[in-house]
């Protein structure tokens, strides 16, 4: 009895599949009204995602299974953010939550979802003249950078890792503007800040994979760990993808920008990013796998009591 | 205060940036690039002289190495120069590396070139018998150089504009070799306008970076319009 019942929805299922198949050709470049087949999706993201070669790998997969194309536009995660709010992309991958939440609070994002995440690292000469090597308090330790007036070199760009250095500042009680000397501010790439810093043996904060990426080059040491090595949560680095509202604009391909975020956080999606290597390091850790999931992820950080403001 | 009556006043309050940001990035631009511009100027002219007046073995060859240096690729003299003063380069004891004084190098690298080109060819067109007459009214070499330099002056501020707008609207030498620093109080210390227009729109802050962007062409502009200005008193182009 089971055993036919199995073979009857087989048959059916099959059937079913066929009859799609002969529809929508999947796979194909027809450009078919039915399926998402032929469509192109635009991601602005963040440039460590993209220039770890993460999304190469990730979108490989997705593109041959439906036959669409995804264009990745790497952009810092003001830029990013910024280009979906213009309509001009049809979802983003970005790190930094503050500015996500904006982006869907004004309405400008929908389903957000948690994706990965790393973690950042502060890195200096081997001098450390700080006196902040082995700390596990990035609070404390840029505290210290402060009072020693040790040389310290920011993104300044309004990337998810300036964001971050920031929100490490403000922890620390220490006001950013009123910074001497020491601290400069040097708007550019990662890479570009991890070289200029390297020059001056100067202090700065830097996402894990871009400092490994560049490690053999540079003589930069990591002083303060991030939570990957069991450093401060302080200095967690977590992704998130969310689609354009297509309500705001609706020439967006919210179709298709659900189907990859579906299929990121699926478990396929999540293993590609777990075993992701480069030189023998792990550099995402897959969120949406995680055994507690974060139900709030949905809701931006303060919600209910800027919604009283507004 | 006239200011308030001004139908800008409005725009000028809503501008989406600190007064004391933009006013320390055009100091630090034209700081770098009036400097770069009057060294070149400088090291060109008795060149573009010399190689003018004189006919010598390999004048061809300076000639065209002068010429193919106008269209020299700017990131690559950012990158020489940046090899050149860091730690571990041969100037790099002086720590020029990432100060104005190492966007200065790079962009008299760049402008000398094209100052000395241009200028080559103004003063190749100053006719032979202005400086025999010269000679022949018993002027010293002095003498018969600096008539050249008041018959070729239009050519030469030419060569000289050509230069500075070469320098002043260079980005990717001075990214590199100058780091677009700024200190915390939102100063500038290497930052210029090309290089803050750079970032502005990296970070999609294309408001502050249109604005900036306008503010450099009106400065290209005022430049320009002082330069002619002093050359065509009595003659403009002959």
């Amino acid at each position: 009895m089971t055993i036919q019942r199995r073979a009857y929805i087989a048959t059916v299922g099959g059937g079913v599949v066929a009859g799609l198949a002969g529809c929508t050709t999947l796979g194909g470049d027809n450009d078919d009204e039915a399926g998402i087949s032929g469509e192109t999706l635009t991601l602005t993201t963040t440039t460590s995602t993209y220039q770890t070669g993460l999304l190469d790998e990730l979108n490989a997969p997705f593109q041959d299974r439906y036959g669409v194309t995804v264009e990745a536009i790497p952009k810092g995660t003001g830029d990013a953010l910024e280009t979906a709010r213009n309509g001009d992309s049809d979802a983003v991958m970005v790190h930094a939550r503050s500015l996500e939440d904006e982006f869907m609070e004004d309405g400008y994002g929908v389903n957000r979802r948690d994706l990965m995440f790393n973690d950042f690292v502060i890195v200096g000469g081997p001098d450390d003249p700080a006196s902040i090597a082995g700390s596990d308090d990035a609070a404390a330790a840029f505290a210290a950078i402060a009072d020693s007036e040790s040389m310290f070199f920011s993104r300044g760009d309004n990337s998810g890792t300036h964001t971050k250095e920031l929100e490490i500042w403000d922890e620390a009680g220490f006001d950013v503007e009123s910074a001497g000397e020491w601290y400069n501010d040097s708007g550019g790439g990662m890479g570009e800040i991890l070289n200029v810093a390297n020059e001056r043996e100067a202090c700065t904060l830097a996402d894990r994979g871009t400092y490994l990426s560049m490690r053999s080059n540079i003589d930069l040491e990591i002083l303060v760990q991030g939570p990957v090595e069991g450093g401060p949560e302080l200095l967690a680095n977590p992704y998130g993808i969310v689609a354009v509202n297509p309500a705001v604009h609706d020439h967006v391909n919210y179709d298709l920008s659900m189907a990859y975020i579906g299929y990121l956080t699926s478990v396929e999606g999540q293993e590609i990013i777990e075993n992701y290597t480069v030189e023998g390091e792990q550099l995402f850790f897959a969120k949406a796998l995680a055994e507690d999931p974060n139900f709030q992820q949905y809701v931006p950080a303060g919600w209910q009591s800027s919604d009283g403001d507004d | 205060m006239p200011l308030e009556i001004s139908p800008l006043t409005p725009l000028l309050l809503e501008v989406p940036f600190e007064w004391n940001y933009i006013r320390s990035i055009i100091r630090v631009s034209l700081y770098v690039s009036l400097v770069a511009v009057t060294l070149s100027t400088l090291c060109s002219l008795p060149v573009a002289l010399f190689v003018g007046f004189k006919d010598f073995r390999g004048k061809a060859l300076l000639t065209s190495i002068i010429n193919t240096g106008m269209g020299f690729p700017s990131v690559v003299v950012g990158l020489a120069v940046l090899f050149a003063v860091s730690n571990q380069g041969p100037l790099g004891s002086l720590e020029l590396v990432f100060t104005p004084e190492a966007m200065i190098m790079s962009q008299f690298v760049l402008a000398t070139p094209v100052i000395a080109g241009v200028s080559l060819a103004a003063v190749s067109s100053v006719e032979r018998n202005v400086r025999d007459a010269a000679f022949a009214m018993g002027g010293t070499r002095l003498d018969v150089a600096l008539v050249t330099i008041k018959e070729a002056r239009y050519g030469i501020a030419t060569a000289v504009l050509a230069g500075f707008g070469r320098a002043i609207s260079e980005v990717g030498s001075v990214l590199i070799v100058g780091g677009n620093i700024a200190g915390a109080d939102g100063t500038s210390r290497t930052r210029t306008l090309t290089t803050a227009i750079q970032l502005e729109a990296q970070q999609g802050r294309y408001e502050t970076a249109m604005i900036l962007g306008g503010i450099l062409v009106v400065l290209v502009l005022l430049v320009n319009a002082i330069v002619v200005r002093l050359g065509s008193d009595d003659g403009g182009y002959r």
